[in-house]
């Protein structure tokens, strides 16, 4: 049966299609809860913004913003925000599973909970993990290569709205309708119209629809900057690790994006108008999804995880006061994981019945991968070899990256011997490896990074204090959440239960639960270290633009960096740039400054998206009406800005001048 | 209610495993119920086996890398000025060679391991022993069971006794089990962790699973593949037993009164249920399973297989049909050119 069939009926329905007054959830406590929190918050939040009179600003230096710091900023505040909504999902899985024994059900009934975990991932993959590191990207890879701004302006601002008009498609199933139920791959046939006739599915396709047109466009983005927009002397060979690993990333982004979106394509068609791609009868092959899928889903851990290599390599020569050990073999080793990254998807399901040769290649293909990823450990461990190490926040995060991901990585490989697989597939040691190098890898590695780079955006340090609380509560709570899980996967134990018959298992799933408790403090000290540091930012303030003794070109502007990054163009002769420059006594220019060309904000990025937005609703619910005549306005939007011609703007010498000028006066005022 | 690591089953751990097995942090686990480690059935066995010897091989690299990073933070730290400090030095090709070297060395032992123990292990492989010390002869025929996993329950049909279970799994110990799986709706894992590795069962596929239990007990088995709302209920208890209380069983079941396993019967079962109650049937409509496999059990419904045939049938007639026309043209060249153009329209 087709939805069509009822739908196309009436008129109401055609405004309307499948949306009525039973698709907001009075009936849940849970979720009335979190509405009347977040319409209180946001009370506040439009209280506030009127008080203060901030929209004004917020419109110009923000929305319409096409500044590469800026959106980088930007990004950073949706991924720490939707942590908050990731997270809150964790807590809820652990509570339910450390009491769903025996008689009791615990809070969450399965058409919840099932939501719950598919949300999780879903958010923390495409919404938290992604938004971070592409903020992270945004943010420095510009002025790691000295250019004023990335290649493509409006593209830049355009795809973070795509993306955080994704993530409010998903927030929206929180309270209109419901999410998928389907795992956060949402696997056919159970993805299927037959098995999952509700939108949650939908909300799930077209969130991630309309966020994957951002994501792609910003990885051709940034590969277009690192490609044609690098300072004078900076050959490939001499760009820092942090830019390669970002080019890696993005040719990966740009690779497989494409096939996510093919793939949620042909599962949207198979829903909507009755394909048969992957549905059981008629042809179709349930397993070809899981294929595409997985050729997608694999690329993306390394999309992940590549940049944040690329954080600590930065960071381990910094704080180690020494140039990157071996920084050839780190260039080749991440262009090879980028390559071998493609040839290991069907290690994600050896399970599903493939011949013993196929598992083999792509078991054995998946360990050589952890070759490049040793020599890089074994290199920023050289780094660290006759150095001299600040234990500063930063490097606590790096130190605690390479103790957990080792076994994280060690863990990995044994998931890639197929027959051990067929016994830990699945189970909550799956469960803990892949959260070991997700947490142990990526978010470490963010947060690094956030502590990092916090004071170039901001201009002061971030609180040293709350970031060690905050370090040691993740560390501490990651290992107390996670080793119950690796210890359960021995026990045979299940992924995605909602409640289990052997109460021998709870005690582990109540130390799993306060693990995520104390990570819950680590988030809640980061928070605070946020607070607590801008109350204190005239003590913490960097004068200097390198208050770290960096190694690389960012650290050469002031913090925060002017618009314009650069008033002249810096002449690159080493990989470590700035170490070099400073080496050399380089003498920043103090006078002839002339008028430097920069892009114009434009409002163009935030409406295309808006409406896009609007088009995703509207096909979710099948509001064939609303999701022509959006999709009509989308492309006259498009179309009007393409007429647009007053896109870029001269910031005037003078205006330069007094910019410099100020920055030598702070200068001068703390040698 | 699961063994620890008891005598029988230590013996089962090659000496190589066994002496590492000291050596393993893996061992503080032996005081739970890690059935995983400690199976019953010589695939389960096996499978632990590479975890262990996987582990091994890794923590050869992960221990010391470890230790010299927490060495190597502690010495070079700023306040130590005793300690070394060469702010230029960058390379080294003896380490590179190192560092590249030994975990690739490390990768070629357990990629070989992997190629022979994933070849020895494959699932679809008839079994050559019931376990390390007894090898099977040629011509023992393994037991055939046919599986289909339901929304939300397990459905067993037992062809060479002719009966059928809901929820319930008896096998004898020691006699190799060959599973034949499937599934109607949507995608589920088969796993029972004490007697082999997990298999998937899909609609419209048939996948393969050859064990064989060698301890009498009774061990949980469910779905490991998350499949919708019923899922965590989807869970069945297996009887490893004897010979002799398997007939019984087989008996009592024929003689439960639970009638035939129809199409008719399949049909009502298919309807999702959660925690559905065991269920015995005496006998099995021929041919049942391969129907579920090929989507043909409703009245009317064409098997896949069929359908498959005859398309292929179809396409073979026309490719045919095209080449007499395409041999008869060419013998006259002039007529081929009139008649290519309508070859081309069909």
């Amino acid at each position: 049966m087709t939805m069509s069939d009822t739908n196309l009926n009436t008129s109401t329905s055609l405004i309307m299609g499948k949306l009525s007054w039973a698709a907001i959830p009075l009936h849940e406590p849970i979720l009335i809860g979190t509405f009347a929190g977040v319409a209180l918050g946001g009370i506040l939040f439009l209280a506030l913004m009127f008080k203060f009179q901030l929209w004004g600003t917020l419109w110009r230096n923000w929305i319409t913003s096409i500044d590469h710091k800026r959106i980088g900023i930007m990004y950073m505040v949706l991924g720490i925000i939707m942590l908050l909504r990731g997270f809150a999902d964790a807590i809820m899985m652990r509570a339910q599973q450390a009491m769903a024994f025996g008689d009791n059900p615990g809070f969450l009934p399965p058409h919840h909970f099932d939501q719950v975990f598919t949300a999780h991932g879903t958010i923390m993959i495409f919404f938290v993990a992604m938004p971070l590191v592409t903020g992270l990207m945004n943010y420095v890879v510009p002025l790691q290569i000295g250019a004023r701004d990335v290649a493509f302006p409006f593209l830049n601002n355009f795809s973070f709205w795509m993306t955080t008009f994704g993530a409010m498609l998903t927030m929206a199933s929180l309270f209109i309708g419901e999410f998928a139920k389907t795992g956060w791959l949402a696997f056919p046939p159970l993805s299927g119209i037959m098995a999952s006739p509700d939108v949650g599915v939908d909300y799930y396709i077209w969130s991630l629809q309309v966020a994957g047109v951002g994501t792609t466009l910003s990885g051709v983005n940034l590969i277009a900057t690192i490609v044609k927009m690098r300072a004078p002397g900076m050959d490939l060979m001499k760009m820092p690790v942090f830019t390669w690993t970002s080019l890696c990333t993005n040719a990966l982004i740009v690779a497989t994006f494409p096939i996510l979106t093919v793939t949620l394509a042909m599962l949207s068609l198979d829903r909507m108008v009755g394909t048969n791609f992957f549905t059981n009868d008629l042809g179709g092959n349930p397993m070809l999804y899981v294929n595409l899928i997985w050729i997608w889903g694999h690329p993306e851990v390394y999309i992940l995880v590549l940049p944040v290599f690329g954080v600590f390599s930065e960071i381990v020569s910094t704080f180690s006061s020494k140039r990157l050990f071996g920084y050839t073999s780190m260039v080749y080793a991440t262009v090879v994981i980028t390559i071998l990254s493609y040839l290991v998807w069907l290690h994600h399901f050896f399970t599903m019945g493939s011949g013993a040769s196929v598992n083999s290649f792509f078991g054995i293909t998946t360990m050589i991968i952890s070759i490049p990823t040793g020599a890089k450990i074994f290199n920023w461990l050289f780094t660290m070899y006759k150095g001299r190490i600040r234990f500063e926040v930063p490097m606590l995060w790096t130190i605690g990256f390479m103790l957990t991901f080792v076994i994280g990585g060690m863990t990995g490989v044994m998931l890639a011997v197929p027959p051990a697989d067929f016994v830990l597939h699945n189970s909550l040691f799956l469960i803990a490896h892949f959260h070991n190098v997700i947490i142990g890898g990526v978010v470490f590695g963010l947060f690094a990074g956030i502590n990092f780079w916090f004071p170039k955006a901001f201009g002061y340090k971030l609180d040293a204090f709350w970031g060690k609380v905050s370090f040691w509560c993740w560390l501490v709570g990651f290992w107390v959440a996670f080793t119950p899980l690796y210890v359960m996967g021995f026990m045979g134990v299940t992924r995605r239960m909602n409640h289990f018959d052997d109460p021998s298992l709870q005690k582990w799933f109540i130390i799993a639960a306060i693990g995520a408790l104390i990570i819950a403090a680590g988030i809640g000290a980061f928070l605070v270290q946020l607070y607590v540091s801008f109350m204190n930012r005239e003590k913490l303030r960097d004068v200097t633009g390198d208050p770290w003794g960096g190694r690389t070109l960012e650290w050469a502007t002031s913090s925060p960096p002017p618009d314009y990054n650069f008033a002249f163009t810096p002449v690159v002769h080493d990989s470590d740039s700035w170490a070099d420059m400073k080496e050399n006594n380089y003498q920043r220019p103090k006078s002839g400054f002339v008028a430097i060309h920069m892009p114009k904000n434009t409002e163009m990025g935030f409406i295309i998206a808006a409406i896009s937005f609007v088009v995703g609703f509207a096909l979710i619910w099948h509001m064939w009406l609303l999701a022509g005549l959006s999709f009509v306005a989308m492309m006259v939007a498009i179309i009007v800005h393409t007429f647009n011609y007053k896109r870029d703007y001269y910031i005037p010498a003078e205006e330069v001048v007094r910019t410099e000028e100020a920055h030598t006066r702070l200068l001068e005022r703390h040698v | 209610m699961l063994s620890i690591i008891s005598n029988e089953n230590y013996r089962m751990i090659p000496p190589l495993v066994r002496r590492g097995l000291f050596l393993a942090p893996l061992l503080w686990l032996a005081g739970c119920n890690t059935v995983v480690l400690n199976p019953s059935g010589d695939i389960a066995a096996q499978q632990a086996d590479l975890v262990v010897i996987s582990t091994l091989l890794m923590l050869l690299i992960i221990v010391p890398v470890m230790f010299l990073i927490c060495l190597f933070a502690w010495r070079y730290r700023k306040s130590n000025t005793s300690a070394k400090y060469e702010p230029n030095w960058d390379h080294s090709t003896k380490l590179e060679l190192l560092i590249w070297g030994a975990p690739l060395l490390i990768i070629i032992v357990l990629g070989a391991i992997t190629w022979i123990y994933t070849h020895l292990l494959d699932p679809y492989r008839p079994l050559s022993r019931i376990d390390h010390e007894r090898p099977l002869a040629a011509h023992v025929k393994p037991m055939e069971i046919q599986v289909v996993a339901l929304d939300w329950k397990w459905m067993f049909i037992y062809p060479e006794q002719g009966i059928a279970t809901v929820n319930e799994l008896y096998t004898p110990i020691d006699v190799p089990v060959r599973f034949k799986l499937t599934s109607t709706t949507v995608m589920n894992a088969f796993y029972i962790p004490a007697l082999a590795g997990m298999i998937y069962t899909m609609p419209s596929m048939q996948t393969e699973l050859n064990a064989v239990m060698n301890k009498v007990g009774v061990y949980d088995g469910f779905s490991a593949n998350y499949s919708g709302a019923g899922f965590s209920q989807m869970r069945f208890k297996y009887h490893g037993v004897t010979q002799a209380d398997f007939d019984a069983w087989v008996a009592k079941a024929k003689a439960s009164g639970g009638g035939e396993l129809n199409r008719a019967e399949f049909i009502a079962l298919d309807k999702p249920t959660i925690k559905h109650p065991i269920m015995h049937f005496a006998t099995v409509e021929q041919g049942l399973f391969d129907r579920v496999v090929n989507r043909c059990v409703a009245d009317g419904a064409v098997c896949m297989n069929e359908q498959m045939h005859n398309d292929a049938k179809r396409v073979k007639a026309a490719v045919v049909a095209k080449q007499l026309e395409a041999e008869v043209c060419e013998t006259d060249v002039a007529t081929a050119a009139v008649a290519a153009p309508t070859i081309r329209k069909e």
